[in-house]
């Protein structure tokens, strides 16, 4: 067996590791019984199913510019997907689409007990944030 | 210095995305990397936010570390996930960031996303609203343990 041989087999596993990845965000995206923990399944999906199966076509790819290329789009994905599951996170909040949790500690995890303080408390340099009343 | 290697970097990109480099080519792309520099100029968009080429010292440590981190919590959800009783347990919390730039909260936030089981649904200064799939999730982070590496990665500038 050849290095290439090595290398196509490893890249191959990558792939389809990468795939089995994608399943099963996709299953979770099925079975969880809110927007917020659907979107925990996706989050599979972008980070280990995307970056698995752009490894695997890395090792494809070789030591080229199409290498640096999909590098360049796995740094996309890393860096835009966060902000696409915020910005839904946070629209799906302002819908007032109430999560079903089983655990709320936002009223008494410890430094909020007292959010007025907190919030005059900003740290220098930010600036007042919108209220997010209309 | 930031406006130099913003242009470097810029043409640096090019080229990496061109794959052509005759003359005539190459100085077009000299030339509109040297454009960009000025629009950003005009903008003044030339600031530690927008290029926070700083950073870049701590990211060759921090980047690897998250890395980790997304790989293990994956590996959690997709257990989760293929659990025939869906053990799961939502819970949202409220955490304190300890950093002292927009770029760290940014990141902070950023982070705790692109881990699966969490979700940062809002950021109102150093107070982050976060979602996570399990008690355990929450918990983690209310232990502070990302936000001290996220604030080593600050410091590193």
């Amino acid at each position: 067996m050849s290095v290439v041989d090595v290398v196509d087999a490893l890249s191959w596993v990558a792939i389809a590791l990468g795939s089995f990845f994608v399943v099963t965000g996709a299953v979770g995206l099925i079975r969880m019984p809110d927007v917020y923990t659907r979107m925990h399944a996706a989050s599979v999906i972008d980070t280990m199913g995307a970056g698995l199966i752009i490894l695997g076509l890395i090792l494809q790819a070789g030591f080229t510019l199409v290498t640096l290329k999909l590098l360049f789009i796995l740094a996309l994905f890393f860096f835009t997907g966060p902000v696409a599951a915020h910005a839904l996170a946070q629209a799906a909040l302002h819908e007032e689409i109430e999560p079903k949790l089983d655990h709320d500690r936002r009223a008494y995890s410890g430094h909020a007990a007292d959010r007025g303080a907190a919030d005059n408390e900003l740290i220098a340099g930010f600036e007042e944030p919108p209220t997010d009343k209309e | 210095m930031r406006a130099i290697s913003l242009a470097l970097g810029l043409f640096a990109f090019w080229l990496a995305l061109s794959g052509h480099y005759t003359l005539f080519l190459t100085t077009l792309g000299a030339v509109s990397a040297v454009a960009c520099l000025a629009v950003a100029r005009r903008m003044y968009q030339i600031d530690d936010e927008a290029f926070p080429v700083g950073w870049v010292f701590g990211a060759i440590t921090y980047f690897p570390w998250l890395i980790v981190e997304i790989i293990k919590s994956a590996l959690s959800v997709t257990k989760l996930i293929w659990h025939p009783k869906l053990p799961i347990s939502p819970t949202m919390t409220v955490v304190t960031a300890g950093l002292k730039s927009s770029v760290g909260v940014a990141t902070y936030a950023n982070s705790i996303t692109l881990t699966p089981g969490t979700i940062t649904t809002g950021v109102v200064g150093n107070q982050l609203t976060v979602h996570a799939l399990e008690l355990e999730g929450a918990q983690d982070l209310e232990g502070g343990a990302m936000n001290k590496r996220v604030m080593k990665f600050e410091r590193a500038r």
